[in-house]
């Protein structure tokens, strides 16, 4: 099944920057999720965690 | 506005509660049997399905996909409804999803003591079983976005998307790692080969723990302990970076399982950074369970039922600061292949998933079938028997790992190995084995004692009927996000956004450690003088997957003088262009077999099937009466030549044309060697049943006098110099 798509990335040079785009990804995403949850608003967070209780505000 | 009314479905949770409690017994019963094999490795009687190279797989399959996979079941579909305010969306795909996972946990347990498996780890069953698998984790997947669809509760707790990433990924891991080609029904070979093979089964292997037994739990988590306690989650805030960057960082760790092996350098390197990440939120998660408790520790004291989620979240912190400690290559040259891997596994499935499930069991049953918990004083007891039944598991194999790992690698002044004999490294743990013995015998009574208690509450509690419920249903929104309503808060009400983004995540890791793999030719250099298996060789390959050797023997010998001292030249990943499957292996219960061909004689093998303990005193290998009496099936040799063929194994038309030729040829030369062992012809000549060398020994000895053979030493210094 390989066969068909073998052909294409053989030639692919410096496969070693791969770990380092991916620790930049990483750095990245995490960065950008700090962000965001710090942004959130603290009634919503509250609401939120109240939803397995059924007794929502 | 007008509330609506419906009911949850409660009997489809009381199915899966009784599924997981009979399949725990089981899969942990199978499992004590196993921990007596190597005590008595003859305990099997001379029965080939109850040898431990079958049962092994049994084993870790009950206890993963038929124990933890029901508990999972049956707390998705509680909690599910309830924080959605729905009922589940069909009952049809609900008892679809029930009957066809029992329907694949039994053909599990035909099939594998038959011997039917692919050898990849806890991805064993034959490929007609893989297509049940996907159909009913489809519809698991349809069955929970249906219900999401139709909810009263605009937002998605974070339960949910733990559940979601659940269902997602594994689809996709065991997608991946299912691609086989069939020979027949029961038989069919992994269509990767060799280090492309080990990559992408330890890609599924390493996050089946993390999507099958890690997030779905730490979704019931989120669930049942703020429930159990009466007290909301610690932090929501911890919990969406937990969940985000959890599901990025894990799926990027399986390398870490190849360290030192044949796979590229960046590769493993690229494993062993994101494994050491994996701490964070790990302990995020954890900290977030623990910290729920706090102004409640009081409870934790009088309530079986928080004692043991206190005591699961703890073996998940620990089994989660251990995986990246044991990522470390210079943790992982000492503890892989040995019995410290088998702790670690144990602290994560006794603790975490075991004690999750029995928690969460304790806190249902007496909700659904309306009454309360028989004996709290049993359950207190299968606490103390199950936490005690941990410790005596798991401190005997960290001492069995770390003082065997360091007989191996023990020198001599004068260069020579101190325990040149793998026995004597044996000899020294099996009171570990027998420590280990009596802990899992302890977490037995336990279970043993649970299902007691269980069986009582459930015999004096009411039968058990839907829920009623009311809620009000959801006006329909404008499309886009309000003002001022942040992104995340507009995901978490957007499930088909939240999946796509989930699968995008996931897939970024797999993405860029297999796809290269995969493609880059220089990744995997060839060796030419490395040839495909000769029929008789590669029909003895069948055997030594269809009686599990694996499970105990490695074919990777690591870049370590100890290793090399003991086995020969380390593994290339040229070697392995032609195995499909790879057989690598994980465990070192006996020694690394990759170079033993040519080491002994066919006579010595055929003496070592037939009684290890009269070659080897004190080997605790069992015998294999059945691969010296039965005949070897070759009408397939053939149909297995051609399946090799398709997936890139370079076989010519003359090769295949004379298979059963080839095959007759090299068979009457083993037995002509075999004869030259008085003892043996002396009984065989003339035996009653088929000739000698139509014998399944005779394809067993072919096989494993074919390994490593293929590279003279002369060859590999060439190999070595050029690179």
């Amino acid at each position: 099944m390989l066969r068909f798509v073998k052909h294409h990335l053989e030639t692919l040079e410096n496969v070693s920057i791969y770990p380092i785009i991916s620790l930049s990804i990483f750095v990245v995403f995490f960065a950008g999720l700090l962000f965001w949850t710090f942004r959130m608003k603290k009634n919503d967070l509250e609401n939120a965690k109240q939803i397995p209780f059924d007794k929502l505000k | 506005m007008e509330k609506e009314h419906f009911n949850y479905d409660n009997i489809i949770v009381k199915k899966f509660l009784h599924a997981t409690l009979i399949w725990g017994i089981v899969g942990m019963t199978i499992g004590l049997f196993l921990a007596f094999l190597f005590l008595y490795p003859d305990l099997n009687f001379g029965i080939s399905w109850l040898s431990f190279g079958r049962l092994r797989p049994l084993h870790t399959n009950a206890v993963i996909f038929a124990f933890v996979g029901n508990a999972l079941f049956a707390g998705v579909y509680y909690s599910l409804q309830r924080l959605l305010k729905a009922r589940l969306y069909s009952n049809f795909l609900s008892n679809f999803n029930f009957w066809g996972w029992q329907l694949i946990i039994v053909a599990a347990a035909i099939t594998l003591p038959l011997g039917i498996t692919t050898s990849k780890e806890y991805a064993e069953l034959e490929w007609p079983i893989d297509i049940a698998i996907a159909l009913v984790w489809v519809a698991f997947g349809i069955n929970m976005i249906g219900t999401i669809v139709k909810r009263r509760q605009r937002h998605l707790y974070v339960a949910i998307w733990f559940y979601l990433a659940t269902f997602v990924t594994v689809a996709v891991l065991h997608i991946f790692n299912s691609f086989e080609y069939p020979v027949n029904l029961l038989k069919s070979y992994s269509v990767y080969a060799g280090v492309q093979d080990a990559l992408v089964q330890w890609w599924y292997g390493h996050n089946a723990v993390a999507f099958f037994l890690t997030t779905p739990f730490l979704g019931l988590m989120y669930y049942f302990i703020p429930k159990a306690s009466d007290r909301p989650i610690y932090s929501y805030r911890l919990s969406i970076v937990h969940f985000w960057s959890l599901i990025f960082i894990y799926i990027w760790a399986g390398p870490h399982h190849l360290l030192y092996s044949a796979l590229p350098d960046w590769a493993q390197n690229l494993g062993v950074a994101f494994s050491v990440m994996l701490i964070a939120p790990s302990w995020g998660g954890m900290i977030n369970g623990l910290l729920t408790l706090r102004g409640v520790w009081d409870k934790v004291r009088n309530e079986p039922i928080l004692k043991f989620m206190v005591v699961a979240i703890t073996g998940y912190g620990m089994a989660t600061l251990e995986g990246p400690l044991l990522s470390l290559k210079n943790i992982n040259a000492i503890a892989h292949f040995s019995d410290w891997v088998i702790a670690h596994v144990h602290v994560g499935a006794l603790a975490w998933n075991g004690f999750l499930t029995f928690g969460m069991i304790y806190w249902l049953v007496p909700k659904l079938w309306k009454t309360k918990l028989h004996s709290v004083s049993l359950a207190n007891t299968h606490f103390w028997l199950g936490t005690l039944g941990i410790v005596l598991y798991t401190i005997p194999m960290y001492i069995s790992g770390v003082t065997q790992a360091f007989m191996w690698k023990q020198f001599n002044p004068d260069g020579s190995l101190v325990y040149g004999n793998f026995l004597e490294t044996v000899a020294q743990i099996i009171p570990m084995y027998w420590m280990r013995a009596i802990g899992g015998s302890l977490y037995l009574i336990g279970a043993f004692v649970m299902l007691y208690n269980i069986y009582k509450t459930m015999s004096q509690g009411a039968t058990v009927t839907d829920e009623e419920a009311s809620a009000a249903p959801l006006l329909r929104l404008k499309k886009g996000r309000f003002a001022g309503e942040k992104y995340h808060s507009w995901l978490e009400r957007k499930p088909v956004q939240f999946i796509l983004i989930t699968t995008v995540v996931i897939l970024i890791g797999g993405a860029v450690q297999i796809i290269p793999t995969l493609l880059v030719k220089s990744n995997v250099p060839t060796i030419s003088s490395v040839k495909p298996y000769t029929p008789l060789e590669l029909e003895g390959r069948d055997l030594y997957i269809r009686e599990g050797c694996v499970s105990c023997h490695s074919q990777m010998i690591r870049p370590f003088r100890s290793e090399v001292a003991r086995y020969g030249t380390f593994s290339k990943g040229g070697e392995y262009v032609y195995d499909h499957p790879f057989l690598w292996g994980s465990k070192r219960t006996g020694p690394d077999l990759l170079r033993v061909g040519k080491k002994y004689l066919d006579s010595w093998h055929f003496n070592h099937f037939h009684d290890p303990q009269a070659i080897s005193p004190g080997s605790i290998m069992p015998r294999y009466p059945w691969l010296i009496q039965n005949e070897l099936d070759t009408s397939e040799t053939v149909a297995k030549m051609r399946a090799m063929v398709a997936i890139g194994v370079p076989y010519t038309d003359e090769e295949i044309d004379n298979a059963n030729h080839d095959l007759l040829k090299q068979s009457l030369q083993i037995e002509q060697n075999l004869f030259e062992d008085q003892q043996i012809e002396a009984v065989f000549k003339n035996t009653q049943g088929p000739p000698l060398h139509k014998r399944e020994v005779i394809a067993m000895i072919a096989y494993l006098q074919r390994l490593g053979t293929d590279i003279s030493q002369t060859q590999l210094e060439t190999i070595n110099n050029s690179k």
